[in-house]
């Protein structure tokens, strides 16, 4: 029976790492995520945990204990945000390569400068191509939904990949809402046990991890990590449909909402879905056929199915809560945009940057998108494909 | 979601005001309704004007943005009345309620002729008389759930014992002065 509980997104977070009760944690603390590893560093002194709590004394540290420990064999998380996630950087790129499961929860937070400590998405793009799964989370229930999945993603053995679980900061990660947690029990035969095959606290198989690795090899193992983050795409249904068994939470790589049927279409991750729901609701009440994508796992993207789900659709909005700043469209817009290209399906496509630095994204804002898209939908086409969502601009 | 109740919170950093939305979110929560609570993070300086915010409904809730057009509005502190547009999208048939001992006719016509209902409430006397001490959000909080209706008085009462004995826990001597200035600021909240 789930218990019905209210929590903030940080909170919900905490909880589920105090429920896997991890091996180590490793955490220096940030805002907005500063909250997980206090509330977790409680539990550790309460004795509600037997994790060894390391506070270390930068976020490069951080990586590197959680490194440290998965290569010696026990099972690590952290949490972060930001500026953390880019001192990390280094050992972001060395934690998938030597494929340790690492799980950290990163409450998305504007990378500076200048400096913000709002949400937007701009440090989890930062890391995107970096052999990480990440899993994107529209509140605290589907933040604490996916680190419960987490590990069993994640120590799969077609897997043994890093993973990510995002959540808007302050947005969901401050926010108390309503939640369904489980029993502490259930949770802990859900997560199971982590029993690595290789590691270095062996001693009947002695290992080195991470020698120096040059011409002659590094090409295939790029090649099979990249086989890992295709394989971890059926991985990750095969936990969601346990996951529901146990719960009767659904989830897949994305959520289609009203998306069945309708003309119009926003793609969007995170919080900014839950404003797009409400939105459509009140679109559908007046006729209007508008739906939402929301995007749940964002590497591996989930390319095919994507194009898939929008090939009927007349216009299409993808909401970028980062800027590229590269002169053609943002990382979600580029991903949704070669997805559809090589499907063959031909939709005009808008792109939106938004959110940028906790801009606030109101359903007047959402509204705007749909009334845009249906003058694409009349005309056909789409000019003028990168735009601005919320952006002032001086009067003229 | 027509059953949707927004209310904004307009306070001082240091006065309770997201304090006061978190446990108004508690107090709603426990009657089994949906909801959101949550404040406007900016520079965190104890006196600086700060917002909260708290949605509840029957359905659960799914928009992740600030409120601008309010049912109701709490304001904490009456020197935010002159610098801070605290009626801005309030909706006409809800209400404003004012931890105030400023006149009717000075708090129309600083409230821009809002046409809504106008509450207010001494909490500056209920803290001291109770507390001993200036803890405006105890006193504001009971105002607002008096006059939007959320719950009855006696649910709202039981509930905020049980939640006081637990955030009280080391420190049981103040739960008696905080049910206290519930009571009274139960019965002193006035519309003018």
């Amino acid at each position: 029976m789930s218990i019905r509980e209210r929590l903030s997104g940080n909170e919900a977070a905490a909880t589920a790492m105090k429920q896997i009760n991890p091996d180590v944690v490793a955490a220096f603390p940030i805002t907005p995520s500063t909250e997980i590893p206090q509330y977790f560093s409680t539990f550790v002194a309460n004795g509600v945990v037997d994790t060894e709590f390391v506070a270390v004394e930068s976020e490069h540290s951080a990586m590197s204990a959680c490194i440290g420990a998965e290569a010696a064999g026990s099972r690590a998380m952290t949490a972060t945000s930001a500026n953390g996630l880019s001192l990390m950087w280094e050992m972001i790129y060395i934690a998938s390569s030597l494929r340790l499961p690492i799980v950290l929860s990163l409450v998305n937070r504007a990378v500076s400068g200048p400096l913000n400590i709002h949400c937007d998405h701009s440090d989890a793009m930062g890391v995107r191509d970096s052999g990480w799964i990440m899993l994107f989370s529209e509140n605290n229930q589907e933040a604490y939904d996916n680190t419960l999945m987490a590990h069993r993603i994640a120590e799969n053995e077609k897997v043994l990949l890093p993973l990510m679980i995002c959540q808007d900061g302050f947005i969901t990660s401050h926010s108390i809402e309503n939640i369904e947690l489980e029993e502490d029990s259930e949770v802990k035969k859900f997560v199971g046990e982590y029993h690595p095959k290789h590691y270095l606290l062996n001693d009947k198989e002695p290992i080195a991890i991470g020698p120096l690795d040059l011409q002659a090899y590094l090409f295939e193992h790029k090649a099979q990590q990249a086989e890992a983050m295709k394989a971890a795409k059926d991985v990750i249904l095969e936990v969601s449909k346990d996951f529901e068994k146990w719960t009767g939470r659904h989830y897949g790589l994305f959520e289609e909402y009203m998306l069945d049927d309708c003309d119009m279409a926003i793609v969007c991750m995170n919080s900014t879905a839950g404003t797009t729901k409400s939105v459509v609701n009140e679109l559908r009440k007046n006729g209007i056929k508008a739906g939402l994508l929301k995007i749940r796992v964002y590497r591996p993207f989930p390319s095919e199915e994507v194009a898939k789900a929008l090939a009927n659709i007349k216009a299409i909005a993808v909401l970028d809560k980062a800027d590229s700043l590269n002169a053609m469209g943002s990382a979600l817009f580029q991903d949704v945009a070669s997805s559809m290209y090589v499907a063959g399906n031909q939709v005009p496509m808008v792109n939106y940057v938004y959110g940028i630095g906790g801009r606030d994204t109101t359903t007047n804002d959402i509204k705007s998108v749909y009334d845009d898209l249906a003058e694409i939908v009349k005309a056909g086409k789409a000019e003028n494909p990168y735009r601005y969502l919320g952006l002032r601009r001086e009067e003229k | 979601m027509s059953d949707l109740i927004e209310i904004r919170w307009h306070g001082r950093g240091g006065q309770g005001a997201k304090t006061a939305s978190l446990l108004l979110a508690d107090a709603a929560f426990n009657t089994g309704k949906y909801i959101q609570g949550f404040p406007e993070y900016g520079p965190e300086r104890m006196g600086a004007p700060i917002t909260a915010y708290n949605r509840i409904s029957d359905e659960p809730i799914t928009i992740h943005s600030n409120i601008y057009e309010p049912d109701y509005v709490v304001v904490v502190d009456d020197t935010l009345l002159e610098s801070v547009p605290v009626t801005a999208g309030l909706k006409e048939n809800g209400a404003i309620v004012i931890n105030t001992t400023k006149s009717a006719d000075y708090l129309k016509k600083v409230l821009n002729s809002y046409n809504g209902d106008i509450y207010t409430i001494d909490a500056r006397k209920i803290s001291m008389e109770t507390l001993g001490k200036y803890f405006p959000n105890t006193p504001m909080l009971a105002a607002i759930v008096k006059v939007s209706k959320i719950m009855d008085d006696d649910a709202f009462l039981k509930d905020m014992e049980g939640s006081f004995k637990h955030k009280f826990a080391k420190k049981p001597e103040v739960i008696d002065g905080n049910m206290k200035a519930i009571e009274m600021a139960l019965k002193e909240v006035k519309k003018i």
